[in-house]
């Protein structure tokens, strides 16, 4: 029985720790040179900084993740930076396709997959977006988690989630000036979903709470509800125009810009190995499918974590143990039934939390179906919501798209780099209201391999003999 | 259900299909071209977007050179820039025997008035320095080059829909049948029937399936060419560059990406599915690198494939039916259909509206496998 986890983070680390406890020794892929995933970075050697100021409240939590790392990578078959360019299915088998500076190109034949493999966020392009200056919310964070500095002197944050309020509190708190923090999420949502967040997650929702008190007293502007109109600036950011709840519109100063609408799943791998997706309405995204369990309806493949539902670091590590026992349960090993009924309950309840949450910061959905034409959509194509608009139809030279892989066809949009990850839900939105059909109807934007690029090499290629031509 | 009547009802939406669609459409016949998915999506927009007309077989050359024509002016034939840019095609020899292999070409493309230069390894290395070492001979034919395949079809079928064929999409065939003189096609979906005295089967790699429903079976059999595309880097690489046996081919276009082709990749063709095989890519990828070095370290971001027609001698099944009056077959065109579509509407609208034509098809006859067994379908015969 040979098992693969791929991604290093809280759900990784967990499953891989279940699957030790079973006596499996699984092979434990990361892009990344150290485990802990994005939320529980570390600081590159050379910078010492401590778990609490890096990580405040969850110091404990951290340094309890990457201690866990430690003692788990070197009991596992532990490959770091490396990077799962592709997935084949191989009759029974899985196989993996790997790219790593130091091991060139190798392929790993498993039985079993699980995919841990997080988040990307979800970006609403706004005019100005592309410009010097501008990074996501996650990206703002990483900036100073692992390398201590902001990503500028006045930074806006704009968006809308936990994220939002808790990065404006690092950078509020290490004395970075807060011009402004503009939630699109009206104060109401937050007020109405309180009740629940307070039923199922107390201690969330205090440490929520302490975020934005402590915002709301070192940033000099707070808005809830409003909208972000454009960036501003001539060659770097120089303001915000931004919109209040009333539609009033107001300007604020600032060299630097973090934005973030939450997280979607980093499925790209899931797609390539197979696995179904679906619109999901409440996020108004296409969504892998996997059960609460972490399986999928594909033989051998599982995942757990944000990469198969957004759920936060907490609910991923949990995830991460029951996915693992659900596998063992599949292939007939013994498992741990007291846990995984713990588990479930737990599991339970942090979804409900997780409900309210959502409910709290739900997804601006169809905002970004406003992009002015001469705005940027598909940041590494430079392709405009007008160019896509243009090539989608009616009027096209190629005729009507409303589907989106075809729209891409036509368009460039999605082609570049990151292969939709930045744009593809704003331009399902874009499309939807061009053609005017429900979001659902425009379909999911297929992965394509590499699911992130791969060098082209003076190494020889792996010795496995292809075999063109064969049937899956 | 009321049939729905044409006068020629046309399967298949890719270049072939559609040029018939538009060809014939524009001399006022009443069209329908019924395609499974969409127009292009298969063969005629994941392959390579080669125009190309050098190293063709010698029966194919004539409505190469046709179609090239078609090509030159093929802004006004359907008012859209599919980007057709006549960068040149230039085929590398790496070997002395793959030399000799270009240089008996240079008869072939004699006889057919067809445009090229031997270049001997200075010459070659002098104009294009950036060529690897391994690289010794190369044979360059300037009217060829490429264009964008994701645009081809899907541009055609709005011309022909502007001439007033009708093109339906999502219409997979379930089966048809000459019947009393017309023919009758079956869709799933719950459309009728639609009923024709004339049809045409331009369906790909499918079109195998349908000549042998009509008593005229040929071993045609899925072809998946493996693609590849990197990041955009500085242009340098003018023409279209190709070798001696086919293994790689690569061109760079404006925007900067350089597209790469080598081997095959895996389908099933009864669900429509196709991938790139991964280890055909990084082979690929080595052998891009030894045509161009600079490609050293440059990004790969996207692979992708399809499915393609492909059969033994390695040129199509085209010309009328040898068993059912009324029937014409253009399909199979093993990975060559791309510049060949627009000539090939113009040569089945000429067999269908004028009873002739002035490209010689007997090379393509559907009965000249006859001898040989008919492999079992779906199984890939390379």
């Amino acid at each position: 029985m040979k098992v693969a986890v791929v991604g290093a983070g809280p759900a990784g680390i967990r499953a891989v720790e279940q699957l030790l406890r079973a006596g499996l020794t699984p092979i434990w892929i990361d892009e990344s040179p150290d485990g802990g995933g994005r939320i529980y970075q570390r600081p590159p050697a050379p910078l010492d900084r401590s778990a609490r100021t890096l990580y405040g409240f969850e110091a404990r939590k951290a340094s309890r993740i990457h201690d866990d790392f430690e003692h788990f990578s070197h009991l596992a078959d532990w490959r770091p930076a490396t990077l799962v360019w592709q997935i084949r299915r191989a009759g029974p088998a899985i196989e993996l396709h790997c790219q790593s500076d130091l091991r060139g190109f190798t392929c790993e034949q498993v039985d079993a997959l699980l995919l841990c493999t997080g988040a990307h966020e979800r970006i609403v392009p706004i005019p100005g977006w592309t410009r010097p200056g501008v990074t996501t919310l996650g990206g703002a964070q990483i900036a100073m988690k692992t390398q201590g500095c902001a990503i500028g002197q006045q930074v806006a944050f704009v968006g809308t989630g936990p994220l939002l309020w808790l990065v404006a509190h690092q950078y509020a708190k290490a004395g970075v000036s807060v011009p402004l923090v503009l939630d699109t999420s009206p104060f109401t949502n937050k007020f109405r979903a309180a009740p629940a967040m307070f039923a199922t997650g107390p201690a969330t929702l205090l440490k929520g709470l302490w975020y934005t008190a402590s915002v709301r007293r070192r940033a000099a502007r707070v808005c809830e509800g409003g909208w972000p109109v454009r960036i501003v600036g001539d060659q770097a950011v120089e303001a915000l125009i931004w919109q209040d709840q009333s539609g009033r519109e107001h300007r604020t100063e600032c060299d630097a810009l973090a934005l973030g609408w939450g997280l979607q799943s980093e499925a790209r791998l899931a797609d390539l190995a197979g696995v179904a997706f679906a619109h999901d309405a409440a996020q108004g995204l296409s969504v892998p499918q996997f059960d609460r369990t972490g399986r999928s309806a594909e033989r051998g493949l599982y995942s757990a974590g944000d990469s198969a539902a957004i759920g936060g670091a907490d609910l991923a590590e949990q995830a991460g143990a029951r996915v693992a026992l659900a596998l063992l349960e599949d292939v007939g090993q013994s498992f741990d039934q007291a846990l995984s009924r713990v588990l479930d309950t737990s599991l339970a309840r942090h979804w409900r939390l997780r409900a309210a949450i959502d409910r709290a910061f739900p997804a601006p959905i169809g905002r970004a179906a406003e992009m002015p034409d001469e705005t940027i959509l598909c940041r590494c194509e430079a392709i405009t919501a007008g160019e896509l608009r243009a090539a989608a139809g009616p009027l096209a030279a190629t005729g009507r798209a409303v589907e989106i892989n075809r729209a891409k066809a036509f368009s460039r949009v999605g082609m570049g780099r990151c292969q939709g990850r930045m744009c593809s839900s704003a331009a399902a939105e874009v499309l939807a209201a061009h053609h005017q059909v429900a979001l659902n109807q425009v379909g999911h934007l297929r992965a394509q391999a590499p699911v992130r690029p791969i060098p082209i090499l003076a190494a020889p290629p792996p010795s496995a003999p292809p075999v063109e031509g064969s049937r899956p | 259900m009321t049939a729905i009547e044409a006068d020629v009802l046309i399967i298949g939406g890719g270049g072939a299909g559609c040029s018939a669609a538009l060809h014939l459409a524009r001399r006022g016949a009443r069209v329908i071209l019924l395609e499974r998915g969409m127009t292009g999506s298969q063969a005629t927009g994941v392959n390579y977007g080669g125009v190309r007309q050098q190293g063709r077989h010698p029966a194919e050359l004539p409505i190469a050179r046709r179609s090239r024509e078609i090509w030159g002016r093929l802004i006004e034939w359907i008012g859209t820039d599919v980007e057709f840019r006549p960068t040149g095609h230039l085929k590398l020899a790496r070997s002395n025997a793959e030399q000799a292999d270009l240089e008996a070409y240079l008869d072939v493309a004699r006889q057919h008035d067809l445009p090229l230069d031997i270049l001997r390894r200075n010459e070659l290395h002098q104009r294009y320095p950036w060529l690897g070492t391994s690289v010794q001979a190369g044979s360059f034919a300037a009217d060829d080059g490429s264009a964008n395949p994701r645009m081809l079809g899907p541009a055609i079928a709005r011309a022909a829909r502007e001439a007033g064929a009708d093109i339906r999409e999502h219409h997979p065939v379930r089966s048809c049948r000459f019947d009393a003189g017309r023919f009758v096609v079956e869709v799933e979906g719950g459309s009728p029937p639609f009923v024709g005295p004339v049809l045409v089967n331009c369906a790909g790699f499918w079109g195998g399936s349908i000549a042998a429903s009509f008593g005229e079976p040929v071993p045609c059999a899925p072809l998946s060419p493996n693609m590849f595309v990197t990041e955009p880097i500085p242009f340098f690489i003018q023409p279209n560059l190709g070798v001696v046996g086919g293994d790689v081919y690569l061109r760079q276009i404006e925007r900067g990406n350089v597209i790469i082709g080598a081997g095959r990749g895996e389908n099933d063709p009864d669900r429509g599915w196709s991938r790139p095989l991964p280890e055909t890519t990084l082979s690929g990828m080595h052998k891009a690198l030894a045509l161009v070095p600079a490609l050293s370290g440059v990004q790969v971001i996207r692979s992708w494939t399809g499915i393609e027609g492909n059969m033994p001698d390695k040129i199509p099944v085209l010309g009328p039916s040898l068993t059912t009056p009324g029937l014409f077959h253009a399909f199979g065109f093993s990975g060559h259909g791309f510049q060949l579509g627009p000539a090939i509407g113009a040569i089945l609208s000429e067999l269908i509206l004028d009873g002739r034509t002035d490209i010689p098809l007997d090379a393509f006859r559907p009965d000249r496998f006859h001898e040989e067994p008919t492999p079992p379908t779906g199984i890939h015969a390379s």
